[in-house]
């Protein structure tokens, strides 16, 4: 995978991860252009384009666009279901997660990102396990803050 | 973390609000970053988000350079430069302080900083290497969280010369008791591969070792490298093909642990690397291969349930199917799952099915036909991509027969299209392969339209420079290579690309292309034509220094030419390129695509005209003028003088920017009858002295019987007998009852996929009935109904078809369609003969029949008549409206035309057609008044019958004193023993009310009674499963020797019923309504009297037919 995107219906950028290395000039420029055309499309049209090299695949999720861009000899409908996984461990992670935990909380979403997919590929399938990883690290910041992980335990809870 | 503590040390008054806000705890840890996007969400304008992110920004930037910022401010700080900078506003002073916050924070800001270095830099940034050390200390550490932060980010982005750094200490992960690092370590090192192999060539038995893991996600991982690795040197790997194939099996057999499911599914992302892998590896061996089969079969058969994942691994697995070396066993399996991709209906998998068949379609063509129609289908669809994809596909298929319909598409496609990479992409393949395939056969539009293309070009300035770019690199290294087996229409267009953008690629030297072009003009292929484009390009290109001398050499070469048009391009060239300023004036480069002024009426020759008359010149006279007088002098032609004017006009004006192809078009249109007879050669002076006959349309109108006749013959003679072959085959698959829309598509297959496969596939693929009705003539769309009734009027003589003209017509006009229609004369007799027998009956059904015949010796009486339409007198008569039955009914026997309803300015009248598989109802609209109309509506509406349009119900219009004919394909819904169809007509004159009329129209039920036929065995099988019956005894025909077999060849005769079998005092019958209803007959003689008994599975239908049987026995 190339680099994955969240953006909003109303065409804001939510998250970005870039696996190969970019400038940031394009970066822009790819961002703006895609978005673009993913959010001219139809509810009901294919969720796969071809795009510069690139093959893009994206799903929408209430509010939110997830858009990969994966290459020629890549597998279109096993990246829809990275985006699915992906959104299935935020969901759980967050407890039914909307697109406001992502904004506030984007910090989270990039952890959870980093321990499901690594170098823009897929490196633990198991939801289970990359919650698990995720709980440790956020346990080890617990403890990290314990004077006031009453509170924390609230917030998170 | 609602850091309340920190908020209040800080005493910023955000703090407040964030009490005051309920669950706040829960949305987030950083109130001033939920304060900012709070802020931003409040704001109206793009320009206050700016302000507020600088305020941000600035503030943030006070704070991080403070050496009071504890690490955990810093981490909150972080996170809001992230912040900003995925709103897109620089933080660059933040980047260092990242990387500060990753190397002394603690572990929870230690992977906060991570982040922000991972986000912010990328593996390039010299701010990197200050990150080494810290990751060198965090991989060496206890923690095993901070080991795998390290990794996560060394994963991430590494700078590529501090590799050798880390690798030893990545390395020693690789035997980590935890498989999580390892799994972790497994991908840093596919990371470091990826960016420098060398670095990590030493280590591949290192990855031997991660692929044989105890764990599988470990093992996983570590296929990634091998897919790379195996990638670049599969020959290196082949032993380790029985290892992947039996990990596959375990896979797919379920072996591996539950937590490796999903949704039920085992390891799908496992599964599919593993089929690319081996996809690899099969590639080209057949050993190999061998070795795959059947796991790959068990893959298949294992992916059942129906979800995204088990379509991702059969897509995988049908891809490597036909990547390796083929089993045909396999590949009739695989190319059924494409079926089930391009067959569904999520757009997902229908796109990938097109693309699986892109995939598969030059090894297996036929896969392609058995999907045309679908194929047709998604040309048409909503969706770009999907729309895109198909013309990919049929760009695969392209070949001599189809390239003109192909482009078509193509050019359609790109003129509504915009994407620049893909308009590149398309065009330019297009270009090359189509051009070289299609070649010298293609329509000269289309290089036209191509050149048009790339001159007028898209909205963006960019993308034309691309576009233009991309062909002139393309050009030159073809012309580079063999130019010689290019087709000359190509070599047109490439001459007229490089003359006119060569210009754009400063790297190449204007000399370069002029040897290129020399070389074309010294090769014995090229044609004069093409010749004298390549002059032109040379004289756009000429601009000075080495040029002028390779001009020189050209133009004195063909200055001398026996080719006038040659020579008068090589003085060009030579005054052109000796006089820059003469050349600026007459080629002003960059000038773009200001239109250019022509003096059309050439007033810049009026002095010399008058010069010249002067000197006791003849004054001129058009071509067609001269024709004519030549006609009637009938003496022998001079057309070569007579053409050379209009030639020399052309090349006068040629030499702007222009393409001349246009030009000569122009000038080949006197001669535009019929691209075969241009193929002998002189087709100009041919026809000289013949009156035009036949245009490009067909038969031309208001023509004398007698020329009629003499050339009705024409199309027989002239096709050669493989292109009669084609064009039958081409039709004879169009089934006759099928919808109009429908038949476009399928005519649309038929013309993209000729050539594809053996001639009989392409029959068969249409799911053609065997009918002898060869031809069907498309119905009218309203958009070419003004010329309706002249067309029906042609279309009962045959106009020459050649497979060219078929083949423009379905692609450039197939929306229009005066199509060239078949000759009746090859229409086979028996079912019509049997039909008229039918309708005789029938008509007597209706006293005041007026039989038409039906014999095919009428025909030409028809034809008299429709060639001499003479409409202007008064309403049409019957034998007048006969005239305007379409030419495939014809032949066939027809109803008496009877009124529907009239008024003052409307005539409708109707009659029905027996077809074999059909009954055609033709309703004709007279318009008797002087002025035209528009549009004319009809609507029809059975109790009984289900009516299909095959024109839309608009009929389109009528002139005046003219007929519109409307054809509706009718079949029983509810057998009743006369059935009804009532009708509106609606229709409004330009200026006036809108008007309607209503009528009725009755047929019996005997009209969509057609013989079945069966054996003796079915007729019992079927006999037992009906359930509707109905007996009576019915007059036997008592004065013959043989009444049973009398009678029942009466009802055989009459009603089109077929006699099974008659076995001594019994007979079996057999028919069917249309569509599909069988009705079996049983009868005997008994007691002086025939015992019928009817049985069907249609209610009502026994009782209706005995009625006719009765009818037709007590007629007798």
């Amino acid at each position: 995978m190339r680099f994955m995107l969240l953006f909003s219906r109303q065409g804001k950028l939510r998250l970005q991860k870039w696996y190969t290395a970019t400038a940031e000039r394009d970066k822009k420029k790819m961002v703006r252009e895609l978005m673009q055309i993913v959010l001219a499309r139809k509810p009901k049209m294919c969720s796969f384009l071809e795009w510069r090299d690139l093959k893009i695949v994206y799903k929408r999720y209430a509010s939110l666009y997830f858009c990969c861009a994966i290459e020629e000899q890549d597998n279109e409908l096993i990246t829809l279901e990275v985006i699915h996984r992906f959104v299935e461990l935020l969901d759980k992670y967050f407890g039914s997660v909307c697109e406001l935990d992502i904004i506030f909380n984007f910090e989270k979403a990039y952890f959870i990102l980093d321990e499901f997919l690594m170098g823009g590929e897929i490196q633990d399938t198991s939801k289970k396990s990359v919650l698990k990883a995720i709980e440790q690290a956020d346990l080890l910041q617990e403890e990290d803050e314990s004077p006031r992980s009453v509170l924390e335990e609230m917030g998170l809870a | 973390m609602s850091d309340v503590v920190e908020k209040t040390l800080t005493a910023l008054p955000g703090l407040l609000s964030l009490d005051s806000q309920p669950g706040s705890n829960k949305l987030s840890s950083n109130s001033k970053l939920r304060n900012l996007i709070r802020g931003i969400t409040e704001l109206t304008s793009k320009h206050e988000e700016e302000k507020l992110i600088q305020r941000e920004l600035t503030s943030i930037k006070e704070q991080v350079s403070s050496p009071n910022t504890s690490m955990r401010q810093m981490k909150e700080l972080m996170v809001r430069a992230i912040y900003c900078e995925m709103l897109g506003y620089e933080a660059s002073f933040s980047y260092i302080h990242a990387i500060k916050l990753a190397q002394q924070g603690t572990a929870l800001e230690k992977r906060v900083g991570y982040l922000a270095v991972s986000l912010f830099l990328n593996e390039s940034h010299e701010l990197l290497l200050l990150l080494v050390n810290t990751v060198l200390k965090d991989l060496q550490s206890t923690n095993l969280i901070e080991v795998c932060m390290a990794l996560t980010v060394v994963g991430q982005m590494f700078p590529k010369d501090m590799i050798p750094a880390i690798l030893p200490l990545v390395e020693e992960k690789l035997n980590h008791p935890k498989e999580i690092i390892r799994r972790k370590a497994v991908l840093a090192l596919y990371k470091f591969y990826l960016i420098a192999p060398n670095q990590v060539q030493h280590i591949h038995n290192k990855f031997r070792k991660a692929l044989c893991d105890k764990d599988p996600g470990v093992m996983t991982a570590s296929l990634h490298i091998y897919l790379q690795l195996i990638e670049e040197n599969p020959e290196g790997y082949k032993d380790l093909t029985t290892s992947f194939v039996t990990i596959l099996k375990q896979v797919v057999g379920g072996k591996l642990p539950m937590d490796f499911n999903y949704h039920s599914v085992p390891a799908p992302w496992l599964q599919i690397q593993l089929l690319r892998i081996l996809c690899l590896l099969g590639k080209n061996d057949q050993s190999t291969s061998e070795i795959m089969y059947e796991v790959l079969d068990e893959s298949l058969r294992r992916a059942e349930i129906n979800h995204n994942i088990t379509y991702a691994i059969l897509f995988e697995c049908v891809k490597c199917i036909y990547t390796i070396h083929p089993k045909s066993e396999l590949l009739e399996k695989a190319a059924k799952c494409i079926g089930n991709f391009v067959l569904s209906p999520k757009i997902n998998l229908k796109y990938l099915g097109l693309k699986a068949l892109t995939y598969v379609v030059q090894q297996d063509p036929k896969l392609a036909l058995q999907h045309q129609m679908t194929i047709i289908e998604c040309l048409d669809h909503p969706d770009l991509i999907i729309k895109r994809e198909t013309l990919e596909l049929l760009f695969r298929i392209t070949n001599a027969q189809n390239v003109t319909v192909i482009v078509d598409k193509m050019l359609e496609f790109l003129r509504i299209n915009k994407d620049d990479y893909t308009t590149i992409d398309l065009v330019g393949k297009t270009m090359s392969t189509v051009f070289s395939v299609g070649g010298d056969t293609m329509q000269p539009d289309i290089p036209n339209s191509f050149l048009k293309l790339l001159s007028e070009g898209f909205d963006s300035v960019e993308e034309d420079r691309k576009l233009r770019l991309f062909a002139v690199d393309s050009y030159v290294s073809l012309l580079q290579g063999e130019p010689g087996k290019l087709p000359q229409r190509f070599l047109q267009v490439i001459s007229w690309v490089l003359g006119e953008y060569s210009c754009l690629r400063a790297d190449l030297e204007v000399d370069t292309v002029l040897r290129l072009l020399a070389k074309l003009l010294d090769m014995k292929t090229t044609s004069s034509e093409t010749k004298s484009w390549v002059l032109m390009a040379m004289t756009k290109l000429c601009e000075g220094g080495a040029g002028v001398s390779v001009a020189r050499g050209v133009s004195e070469t063909y200055s001398s030419s026996l080719d006038t048009v040659l020579r008068q391009r090589a003085q060009e060239l030579q005054h052109l390129s000796q006089d820059p300023e003469l050349r600026a004036r007459v080629l002003p480069r960059h000038t773009g695509l200001e239109p250019l002024e022509v003096d059309s009426s050439l007033s810049f020759l009026d002095g010399f005209v008058s010069e010249a008359l002067a000197a006791g010149a003849a004054p001129y006279k058009p071509p067609h003028q001269r024709q004519e007088e030549l006609a009637q002098a009938k003496s022998l032609s001079l057309e070569p003088y007579g053409l050379s004017l209009p030639l020399s006009m052309s090349s006068c004006s040629i030499t702007d920017r222009q393409s001349p192809t246009l030009l000569s078009i122009s000038s080949g249109l006197s001669g535009n009858s019929n691209d075969l007879s241009h193929k002998g050669g002189s087709s100009s002076l041919r026809l000289d002295g013949v009156k035009r006959v036949w245009g490009r349309e067909g038969y031309l109108a208001q023509r004398e019987p007698a020329e009629e006749s003499a050339h009705v013959e024409v199309p027989s003679t002239l096709r050669s007998p493989s292109q009669q072959g084609r064009a039958d085959g081409s039709h004879s698959q169009t089934p006759t009852h099928t919808p109009t829309p429908e038949l476009e598509k399928q005519q649309l297959a038929s013309s993209l996929f000729v050539g594809l496969g053996s001639h009989s596939s392409v029959c068969l693929m249409g799911k053609s009935e065997p009918t002898p009705q060869r031809f069907r003539r498309k119905a009218r769309s309203p958009a070419s109904s003004s010329g309706a009734s002249e067309n029906i009027s042609h279309s009962l003589v045959s106009p020459p078809i050649t497979v060219d003209t078929l083949v423009c017509n379905n692609l450039l006009d197939s929306h229009i369609t005066s199509e060239p229609d078949v000759s009746p004369l090859e229409q086979t007799p028996p079912l019509s003969q049997g039909l008229a027998a039918a309708n005789g009956s029938c008509d007597e059904e209706l006293p005041d029949s007026d039989v038409k015949g039906s014999s095919p010796s009428l025909i030409g009486d028809d034809a008299l008549v429709a060639a001499d339409p003479a409409p202007h007198e008064e309403p049409p008569k019957d034998l007048l409206l006969s005239s305007y039955l379409p030419a495939e009914l014809s032949g066939l026997s027809h109803s008496e035309i009877t009124p529907l309803s009239s008024d003052q300015s409307l005539d409708l009248s109707a009659c029905h057609v027996q077809k074999e598989g059909d009954l055609v109802l033709v309703v004709f609209i007279y318009n008797s008044s002087d002025s035209d109309i528009q549009q004319i509506l009809l609507e029809l509406d059975s109790e009984e019958l289900e009516v299909s349009c095959e024109c839309d119900g608009a009929v389109g219009g009528a002139r005046g004193h003219s007929v519109a004919v409307c054809q509706y394909s009718l079949s029983v819904k509810r057998p009743s023993v006369h059935v009804e169809l009532v009708g509106t007509v609606s229709y409004q004159f330009p200026v006036g009310t809108p008007q309607s009329g209503q009528f009725s129209y009755k047929l019996p039920l005997s009209s969509f009674i057609r013989p079945l036929t069966l054996s003796t065995e079915e007729y019992g099988t079927m006999w037992l499963d009906f359930s509707h019956d109905t007996k009576q005894n019915l007059t036997l025909i008592s004065d013959d020797p043989e009444p049973l077999a009398a009678s029942l060849s009466v009802l055989k005769n009459k009603l089109q019923l077929h006699v099974v079998e008659i076995i001594g005092m019994e007979g079996i019958v057999a028919c069917r309504l249309l569509q599909d209803q069988p009705c079996l007959m049983h009868c005997r003689l008994h007691a002086g009297t025939l015992a019928v008994w009817l049985r069907s599975p249609v209610p009502d239908l026994p009782d209706c037919l005995m009625y006719f049987c009765q009818r037709a026995l007590q007629e007798h």
